[in-house]
């Protein structure tokens, strides 16, 4: 098998093989080598802190969903138009002609999603 | 490089591993996790297709960021579906969604 | 590299602009708008249709266009008589739906009134996007700005768990359909290097294995979204979920729509030699639609839900003239034809189902309509009507529709899938009169609540339907006008 084309590659697998390696190794050497004294204390979630009240899943405040909802269309948003920035000087007036209408749609959904309050925090 | 077919296969798993996860899973979150498996699994597709077959015409690139685009909105209402139906029972379990059936 | 520009016509696919561009402004004016002037959304959005359909009729007459041609390349937008008559059949369907949502809605109590009608619109624009798509990308986009808004619209009514279990089911297997769907049209990409449909049936046979796939998949994707059996499990769930107004502008708008892209798919993009191959496929798909829609309707005691599993039979009726598609010069016109009369059929008998039904979606069992025939004579009589087209009896529009669809079957030589199609046709008389028989044979009680709006959808729908039974020719050779014109040729030699 002509394996050629993975030769560049070869220094990724190492880097690769030396990261696992360490990665392994550490933990295992700590372990096996350090010494174990277990206490009560020091089994609680927040060693010399506070005692821990209530469960560790907590339901979260549907508005984060809301948060995260709006970053994906951004996200999705810059997407589209990154394409069109690369190629600003090419696509000319053809090109700006066809963003303004992409954002002039993409503004009236986020206005629509403001006045519904979807931007209100509380 | 790397030949074409490998990234077919590398696709061809991907969408299968989704193709895996709707039937398998039963919360509606992992479901919808694993829709956008295959919708990804499509852009590997979509790109290497475009890079080995006529890297001179974008399309393939375009289609991919609208692939994403669509995985996105698909992923909004998604959610806010599964958000609204777990306000009203606690549960997104597929399975105790049965109010309708024979 | 220097750009140019694609020759883009605008006016040409100004239905669809107009379409979602009347969308968009009910988004602004439900931002701009006091409470009270809302009650406009729905006048707004019939008005935008109505200019929408003036556009598509004056385009019609004027012959077919090609737009948005990248240099040198094919075009990605195809409005000939096909796209025409497809256009007008959304815009319909959305009218209709429209007039029956407006008093639905209030019965329903469902409040977001102005989201409703933007949903809907936007619903519209993809729809006819998918009948005018002359390239893969676009038929994605088309079948998505579909879909998504149709989730949503089935979950409008929350909190009725109900309407957001719908939406919960309709948008997971919805969006796994898509997946597979455009998964399948990467494939075909990749195998014949080009999204046009043009370019795709010439380099198919040399993409070998992989377009085979491909076209295999986005088929699935398809028959997903058109509820053909062994995909439809969906259909039923979602159907009875679903406010009744949205059941119906689905149970035409969706399906009409995939039918839509798979037609045109079938017809332009995949070569006659490869025809053997699949037509087996989709006819063994037609029999196991055919049979399964017909026989577990008859066990239903919920009229959505048994006209859910009516509406996957009459889709198994459309895929039997998908399936002679390659054969007979008939089959496209055939499928058009039987896609007009159950649009009609189908939205008037919902719009009857609508002005029975209670709010809080009671009065939907079986059970509630005995005795229609003494509490309202009139209806009963539509209804009875509206069940005996889609039966096919002869003087209604379902006849000339199944009687079209066979005979394209019989021209390409599917004896025993038309044999199939004539039993289970029989077979459905059994659920559809039982409700006639419901009506006229027993006693009950319950008010029907008309409304203006209703009404006028009702009366429509009975008059497209009556038009069709009575005088077939007009409509036929309409919809032979809409053929392909891959088709046209096989008709004329």
């Amino acid at each position: 098998m002509n394996v050629d084309y993975l030769m560049p590659y070869v220094p990724v697998a190492v880097l690769l093989g030396i990261a696992l390696f360490l990665a392994l190794l550490l933990p295992i050497l700590s372990v096996s080598l350090g010494p174990k004294r277990p206490h009560f204390r020091k089994m609680q979630p927040y060693e010399s802190g506070m005692t821990a009240v209530g469960k560790a899943q907590r339901r979260y405040p549907v508005k984060f969903y809301r948060v995260a909802v709006l970053f994906i269309l951004f996200d999705i948003d810059i997407i589209l138009i990154m394409p069109w920035a690369v190629a600003l000087r090419d696509l000319g007036l053809f090109g700006l002609g066809a963003v303004m209408i992409f954002i002039a749609i993409f503004i009236i959904g986020d206005l629509w999603a403001w006045k519904k309050g979807l931007l209100e925090w509380d | 490089m790397i030949p074409l077919s490998w990234y077919l296969i590398v696709s061809a798993c991907l969408f299968c591993i989704g193709l895996y996860g709707v039937m398998a899973r039963r919360n509606a979150v992992a479901m919808l996790m694993a829709v956008e498996l295959t919708l990804n699994a499509v852009n590997i597709n979509l790109i290497a297709f475009w890079r080995y077959n006529n890297p001179g015409e974008p399309i393939g690139v375009a289609w991919a960021i609208f692939v994403l685009t669509v995985a996105a909105a698909e992923a909004a209402v998604g959610l806010a579906l599964i958000i609204s139906i777990y306000r009203q029972r606690d549960s997104v379990v597929a399975e105790e969604l049965d109010i309708l059936k024979y | 590299m220097e750009f140019q520009a694609p020759a883009i016509n605008i006016a040409i696919i100004l239905p669809v602009v107009i379409v979602a561009g009347f969308g968009l402004v009910l988004m602004i004016l439900d931002m701009l708008m006091e409470d009270e002037l809302r009650g406009l959304g729905p006048w707004i959005s019939l008005g935008g249709l109505v200019l929408a359909g003036l556009q598509t009729i004056a385009l019609w007459l004027g012959g077919s266009y090609e737009t948005f041609i990248p240099v040198g390349g094919h075009p990605m937008v195809v409005v000939d008589g096909y796209a025409h008559f497809f256009n007008m059949l959304f815009i319909i369907t959305g009218i209709l739906a429209i007039l029956m949502s407006m008093p639905y809605l209030i019965k329903a109590d469902i409040d977001e009134k102005a989201e409703y009608y933007m949903l809907l619109m936007f619903s519209i624009s993809g729809m006819m996007l998918m009948g005018m798509a002359n390239d893969l990308l676009l038929i994605f986009i088309g079948l998505e700005l579909l879909s998504i808004p149709l989730y949503v619209m089935c979950g409008i009514a929350r909190p009725r768990e109900a309407s957001e279990e719908s939406a919960m089911k309709y948008f997971l297997l919805g969006a796994f359909a898509s997946g597979f769907l455009v998964f399948g049209l990467a494939l075909l990409y990749g195998a014949t290097g080009s999204t046009a449909l043009p370019v795709v049936v010439e380099n198919f046979t040399a993409g070998g294995v992989i377009a085979y796939t491909g076209l295999a998949m986005q088929l699935v994707g398809l028959a997903f979204k058109v509820g053909a059996v062994p995909f439809h499990m969906w259909t039923p769930d979602v159907y009875e979920g679903a406010p009744t107004a949205v059941t119906a502008f689905m149970s035409v708008g969706a399906k009409v729509g995939g039918f839509a892209a798979m037609i045109r798919i079938l017809a332009e993009a995949v070569p006659q030699e490869s025809a053997p191959i699949w037509t087996t496929a989709i006819a063994i798909i037609a029999a196991a639609t055919l049979i399964l829609g017909n026989v577990v309707a008859i066990s239903q005691t919920n009229i959505k839900r048994m006209l859910a599993y009516s509406s996957i039979a009459h889709g198994g009726y459309i895929l039997m003239a998908v399936a002679a598609l390659p054969f007979s010069g008939d089959a496209v016109s055939a499928s058009l034809t039987y896609m007009l009369t159950y649009m009609f059929t189908n939205l008037g008998a919902f719009a009857v189902i609508m002005m029975v039904e209670k709010s809080g979606n009671r009065g939907v069992l079986l059970e509630d309509y005995k005795g229609l025939s003494k509490r309202n004579l009139g209806m009963a009589l539509i209804l009875a009507y509206f069940m005996f087209s889609l039966i096919g009896m002869p003087l209604t529009g379902g006849f000339i529709g199944k009687f079209v669809v066979f005979q394209a079957a019989i021209d390409a030589n599917l004896i025993w899938l038309t044999i199939i199609g004539v039993v289970t046709a029989a077979v459905s008389a059994y659920y559809y009169l039982r409700v006639v028989f419901y009506m006229f044979m027993f006693d009950g009680q319950g008010d029907l609540e008309f409304s203006p709006a209703m009404m006028t959808a009702t009366t429509v729908a009975l008059v497209a339907t009556l038009a069709i039974g009575f005088f077939p020719g007009l409509w036929l050779n309409l919809a032979r006008t809409a053929s392909l014109a891959s088709q046209l040729l096989m008709a004329g030699g």
